[in-house]
């Protein structure tokens, strides 16, 4: 069983009334609210939390795309996984992603993972997502009926963009290049593993099914709700004559760990309240422009997740009964989530162990809990089968090492690398 | 009259909708699609023969996966024309269909014998922005459709069906057409028409609702600037749902217009 700590980058500090006053948390969320001063703190404190997850054991540290959006800070994951590549050193960096059909051309993601891959010795999880309508259609200005060809053939260069050993032509319909060439190249070979995080397109899993990619469920739904998902994806797998390897399957679930379940509610209720009354107010009509899930999503009568009524004005004891939090002491923990890895046939779990308004210190008391005294409860949890998408870094002997700043070392080069002694112009 | 005619070797077929006879009468609709019966449709047709095609991706009407911007459109009706043995017709075009009617215009000068754009869509003001109509809740839709959001035109076309069968058909028809929709309106219905609309030679009478609240009347003064020979008519308490909220009036000005 593998696990990622997850982050949103949510800005902390959204007005007590602005469910009632404001629009929408997403696509015209007025830039006013938005204080730089404050999100320089929370960024550097939002990192900080990423690398106390590495050094507390998580396998891989995760971040996504949002625009214009007020829980999600993150314009540019690469960034975000750019600046943990310098200051972690086990965790694997897994970006779910880059919104591959808004990037012209898409090549600069097959760079950018790239330089990432490279940066980090190969610790990277590339996350291709089609993004959201909010995203895609109205925050990037995507022709909702022309996403998903675009999406496809994006994927289709960027694959053969990492994989094709001599430079080529690219003859697309939205994209046409003449010398595709890249510089630099991934270090995982043939390229880094593909998570394909999606919000219930049907279309997605058989996707996922044909490339032997990782499906990754991104909801805030959780666990109970999320399951309908899930079945249909392991419904496609089976048709499909897929293994049914829960490796292949990651989800997203909030999570708050502290000494007593009392003391949980205490604490996380107000942060989960912050988060589903503040963060996901969101404007139905941004949920699902007209073209962007396909008639076969549709008919297969899957609700728009966002703007759904059944998310708001929930009480503690109904986001802990109906399972969008799983929440209490390391006990209650273990047992519900162990329940629900099981019920998912999960193999990759992402944890959101910040949400909301949730300050550092119970951020940190949380992620601690977790990696002492749940996670390693679980880890023998699909042990039967064989992980196939997690990333092959270089092992710890061949990897650069950031030189040490400030105080005494400040000024100091990196150590001298074997790999490159023999190799420099003047020995 | 409605029928089902192949077009290009197959690569469209298209749902037709005709009425009465006399010249010829090219009606292309709005976002919306054709809604039957259409009194307005029905009356023009006791001076013409109005043809009325629904654009691929709309009702019965495949192929709209070869469709993917107005150029593409345009040619789809030129072709169309062919296949009907029309070498020109009078060319009526709502909303998007007038901003698809010009194209038409603009690409070959010979095809419209008169044109008449009403409460067209193609061009965008910076101080004027059209509303987001693919956002806008649905609640909100008559007020910006309609001169009066209370009249039994506006309540007719907003109607639900209790039926969750057909409320769910009616649905996914209204995806699938705002889906097509999408290819020339999003995210600002403006897809170079500018560069294109000197070309149109034809008479051209720009016709709007005079309380639209979509595309407001001020928008005939861009038509005016770039198309050489333009008539304006506006009509009053109408919305950009003309046609639906004042048949009589929009069908004796586009009479008057094409009998000159």
């Amino acid at each position: 069983m593998k696990f990622t700590w997850f982050h949103l980058m949510p800005y902390r500090f959204l007005p007590d009334d602005f469910k009632q006053k404001y629009h929408s948390v997403w696509v015209d969320i007025p830039r006013d609210l938005y204080d730089p001063k404050i999100g320089h703190q929370l960024y550097n404190e939002y990192l900080d939390s990423l690398e106390f997850a590495d050094q507390m054991g998580f396998d891989g540290l995760g971040c996504n795309e949002h625009h214009q959006n007020g829980y999600g800070m993150m314009p540019s994951p690469n960034i975000m996984a750019a600046a943990m590549a310098r200051r972690t050193s086990r965790a694997n960096l897994v970006v779910l992603g880059n919104s591959i059909a808004l990037y012209n051309p898409p090549i600069r993601v097959a760079e950018e993972f790239a330089m990432l891959d490279v940066l980090s010795g190969g610790r990277l999880v590339a996350g291709f997502p089609v993004g959201t309508s909010m995203d895609t259609n109205f925050c990037y200005g995507q022709t909702p009926a022309l996403l998903r060809e675009k999406y496809q053939e994006a994927h289709d260069l960027i694959i053969k963009a990492w994989t094709e050993k001599d430079i080529f032509s690219f003859n697309g319909k939205f994209t046409q290049l003449r010398y595709v060439n890249l510089w630099p190249r991934p270090l995982q070979q043939p390229h880094p593993p593909v998570w394909i995080p999606g919000g219930g397109s049907i279309e997605t899993w058989e996707f996922c099914a044909k490339h032997d990619y990782q499906y990754s469920f991104l909801s805030f739904i959780g666990h109970v709700h999320g399951k309908r998902i899930t079945d249909g994806y392991w419904e496609t797998m089976s048709r499909l004559n897929k293994e049914p390897n829960p490796y292949s399957l990651g989800f997203v679930q909030t999570m708050a760990v502290a000494p007593t379940d009392e003391e949980a509610e205490r604490i996380f209720a107000p942060h989960m309240d912050y988060f589903y009354n503040r963060c996901l107010h969101i404007y139905s009509g941004f949920a699902d422009a007209p073209g962007y899930r396909t008639l076969d999503t549709i008919k297969y009568g899957l609700l728009a997740q966002y703007g759904r009524p059944t998310m708001s004005g929930l009480t503690w004891k109904e986001f802990v009964d109906g399972g969008y939090i799983i929440a209490g002491s390391p006990k209650t923990v273990r047992e519900r989530l162990t329940e629900a890895l099981k019920t998912l046939r999960c193999g990759h779990l992402m944890a959101l162990l910040q949400f909301g308004s949730m300050p550092a210190e119970a951020t940190r008391m949380s992620t601690e809990l977790f990696a002492r005294e749940v996670m390693p409860h679980m880890r023998g949890l699909w042990s039967e089968y064989q992980d196939r998408w997690s990333p092959h870094p270089l092992p710890a002997a061949d990897r650069a090492k950031p030189a040490p700043v400030g105080g005494a070392s400040a000024g100091r080069t990196s150590a001298p690398s074997e790999a490159l002694a023999s190799r420099e112009v003047s020995k | 009259m409605k029928t089902q005619q192949s077009v290009g070797g197959g690569r469209f077929s298209v749902e037709v909708f005709t009425y009465g006879s006399g010249e010829p009468l090219l009606f292309l609709h709005g976002a919306g699609g054709v809604f039957e019966p259409d009194p307005a449709l029905e009356e023009l047709g006791r001076d013409f023969k109005v043809i009325a095609p629904h654009l691929p991706g709309y009702g019965e009407s495949t192929g709209g996966d070869q469709i993917d911007d107005v150029i593409d459109a345009a040619l789809f009706y030129h072709q169309l024309m062919d296949e009907l043995h029309l070498d020109s017709a009078y060319i009526v075009g709502h909303s998007m269909g007038g901003m698809l009617a010009a194209e038409v215009a603009a690409l070959d000068v010979h095809r419209a014998r008169k044109l008449v754009l009403v409460s067209s869509a193609g061009f965008w003001m910076e101080e004027h922005p059209i509303p987001d109509f693919f956002a806008a809740d649905p609640k909100d839709l008559p007020a910006l459709i309609f001169h009066d959001p209370n009249s039994p035109a506006a309540k007719a076309m907003t109607q639900i069906p209790e039926d969750r069968e057909l409320m769910a058909q009616m649905y996914v028809e209204r995806v699938k057409r705002m889906t097509m929709a999408g290819k020339f309106l999003w995210p600002i219905p403006d897809r170079g028409l500018k560069k294109r609309a000197y070309r149109i030679s034809a008479p051209t009478l720009l016709l709007w609702g005079a309380s639209d609240r979509l595309v407001p009347p001020v928008y005939m003064s861009v038509f005016k600037g770039h198309i050489r020979n333009c008539t304006e008519v506006q009509i009053p308490e109408a919305g950009h749902a003309v046609i639906q909220e004042q048949p009589q009036k929009f069908c004796a000005a586009v009479k008057r217009f094409l009998k000159e």
